[in-house]
């Protein structure tokens, strides 16, 4: 593909009128030239969407009290305030806690179950398949608020007759759970039919049984898009805000129901320190799926593909 | 195919299904009976002694009071002690559809820059795509909230280029600072799928458009787009079905009655017990009313499927 050619080919002989007009529309429709435009449009793009929240870091950073402007660096918020930093205040390190039990549990719970759903929707043809696979993506597409209504009605009016409910971590695991299931189901079925069936079937009529052809042909294979998977869904949980809300009633506030709650009455850096641990825990929990998916998967498994290109992809 | 696959030897036909049966169990149990749940609450009644609802959990006790009731305030004739809904309905929806079109006309260039044009830079630009995903929607407001303060860096940079003669007041009721916070918000989640619809177009019918004559704008109107028209349509609707149900956006950035949407009030109604047949009305209407968009992503994802796995 000629790059440099292209750019020269559109409109040399078009007059001056309009010409700013014209350049920028080479610049949209040309596939193989520079578009200079677009170009910085992407770039402003990525720093609007970066910055605030660079500064909504430092902010907690700040060695004074204000969270509009900066007065220094300092760790005054994270550990020296004797009442208001992360370490002292006590509702404030509930709240990491709380978040980092949360998605946690719901990474352990949601995956394998969607790794089996993924599994049996994808190989499964008979009577009901269909519906199945439609029931599966309906998760994907209700609106969370419906969602977090209906957990809480089901819990309190119905579940509650059954069993004693408490309305905490157990619930939340379960109602994220819920939320998760699919988008792990996406992530695995895409690779799944990009895999195909001819190395199990390959291992099958090598005299594996359909247990073993799963476990050392189709697992193996599948190894990425499972540690894709628990990657996301770990950071669906950990960020959720309106499921965690609504199944909670007391002593059980994650992070973002914090900073909803006092993000517009109490005015202290404090709060911007908590949303920055809580940004470090789940970048280091991506970290460490990509090490992890370094060291243990060879790189042609993955097609040759970056992990964040094989996310971008699964992502639907 | 109505018989289905043979499938290999040694495989039984409970096998598959076997292994999608405890999501499926999962599913039902936690998605579908809550949704009944909401329909049972919003058709019950109130207990006339505790105040506590009564759900009505046989389609045949179904009792469409308060539904009707919420109906009539939503369309502007609330009955006796009923908040009139009408300018809160009519607000979610001019403020989801203009916030939408923002999200289109900020992120369409972003998304197709980056998939024709990144070159080397690809990985830099998509991990910056990614970045907001593992930060929190709340966090994100946040950020909002300190910049947008009164002393903050928004009002300092806008008076110093006399762009407002004095310090404005963003976060009381501003519809300004609501609906701007909403595409920011949700514009990650809108270009990340077009994103990959404008990868998966095929360049060589971009090659052959230029090469019989197409003008660059052309082959973008003519060939880019409509091919990437499927992408559009699922990341409009991806992005538009949460909107509807926001309520921490306007909640976060103004709190004010004037810039309340649909959301805000079923959180508020479920806050009360007595509130919950409203709200669980609410919420059903909600559902109603998106119905179409969820169906048309659900239909198109399924039939996306299918083809895949031919």
């Amino acid at each position: 593909m000629s790059v440099d050619t292209a750019v020269a080919r559109p409109s040399p002989a078009r007059p001056e009128a309009g010409s700013r007009v014209a350049r920028f529309r080479s610049w949209l429709g040309n596939p193989w030239g520079r578009p200079r435009f677009l170009a910085l449009w992407t770039w402003l793009y990525m720093a609007w969407s970066i910055v605030p929240v660079l500064v909504a870091i430092r902010i907690g950073f700040n060695a004074g009290r204000s969270r509009s402007t900066f007065q220094g660096w300092s760790l005054r918020w994270y550990l020296h305030d004797p009442e208001l930093s992360v370490l002292h205040d006590e509702s404030l390190r509930h709240a990491l806690i709380q978040s980092l039990e949360v998605s946690g549990l719901t990474m352990l719970v949601a995956t394998p179950i969607g790794v089996a759903l993924a599994l049996g929707l994808a190989r499964w043809r008979g009577r009901g398949s269909g519906a199945a696979n439609v029931l599966m993506l309906f998760p994907l597409v209700t609106p969370e608020i419906v969602m977090g209504v209906s957990l809480f009605l089901v819990f309190d009016q119905l579940f509650a007759r059954f069993v004693p409910i408490t309305f905490g971590t157990q619930t939340q695991v379960l109602g994220l759970v819920t939320f998760t299931i699919s988008y792990v189901v996406i992530v695995v079925r895409g690779r799944l039919f990009a895999i195909g069936r001819d190395y199990e079937e390959a291992a099958m009529d090598l005299g594996a049984s359909p247990a073993e052809a799963l476990r050392r042909v189709l697992l193996p294979l599948l190894a990425p898009a499972i540690f894709a998977a628990f990657m996301i869904v770990f950071a669906i949980a950990i960020d959720d805000f309106v499921i965690s809300a609504f199944l909670c009633v007391q002593g059980c506030e994650t992070v973002p129901i914090k900073i909803y709650s006092t993000a517009r009455l109490a005015p202290s850096p404090s709060l911007n320190a908590l949303a920055t641990l809580m940004l470090v825990a789940s970048l280091a929990a991506i970290a460490l799926a990509v090490v992890a998916q370094r060291r243990f998967i060879a790189r042609r498994e993955m097609g040759g593909r970056s992990a964040v290109e094989e996310f971008a992809r699964l992502e639907i | 195919m109505p018989g289905g696959d043979p499938g290999v030897v040694g495989e039984r036909r409970w096998y598959w299904p076997a292994f999608a049966a405890p999501g499926i169990l999962w599913l039902v149990l936690l998605f579908l009976t809550p949704f009944y749940t909401v329909v049972a609450v919003a058709m019950g009644g109130l207990d006339p002694i505790f105040g506590q609802p009564v759900p009505a959990w046989s389609p045949t006790s179904w009792d469409p009071a308060t539904l009707r009731q919420m109906v009539a305030s939503l369309l502007g004739n609330p009955p006796a002690l009923f908040p009139n809904l009408q300018p809160v309905f009519v607000r979610t929806v001019v403020y989801v559809f203009v916030a939408t079109a923002i999200c289109i006309l900020i992120g369409y260039p972003v998304a197709y820059y980056i998939a024709r044009h990144s070159g080397r830079r690809r990985v830099l630009l998509l991990v910056l795509l990614i970045a907001p995903f593992w930060m929190s929607y709340l966090m994100r407001m946040l950020a909002w909230v300190n910049l947008l303060q009164t002393d903050g860096y928004v009002n300092q940079v806008l008076t110093f280029l006399r762009i407002l003669p004095e310090p404005r007041n963003w976060l009381a009721g501003d519809p300004i600072a609501v609906v701007l916070g909403l595409v920011y918000g949700y514009v990650p989640y809108f270009i990340l799928p077009l994103y990959a619809a404008l990868d998966r177009i095929d360049r060589s019918h971009l090659e052959a458009a230029r090469d019989l004559g197409a003008s660059p704008a052309r082959t973008f109107l003519r060939v880019t787009l409509p091919l990437s028209r499927q992408g559009l349509l699922a990341a409009t609707v991806i992005i538009m079905l949460p909107m509807f149900g926001d309520y921490y956006t306007p909640d976060l950035l103004s709190g004010s009655p004037h810039t309340t949407m649909i959301g805000n009030f079923i959180n508020q109604f479920l806050h009360t017990r007595f509130g919950q047949p409203r709200g669980a009305s609410l919420t059903f209407l909600l559902s109603l009313f998106v119905a179409v968009l969820m169906l048309y992503y659900v239909l198109s994802v399924a039939r996306a499927t299918r083809e895949a796995r031919r």
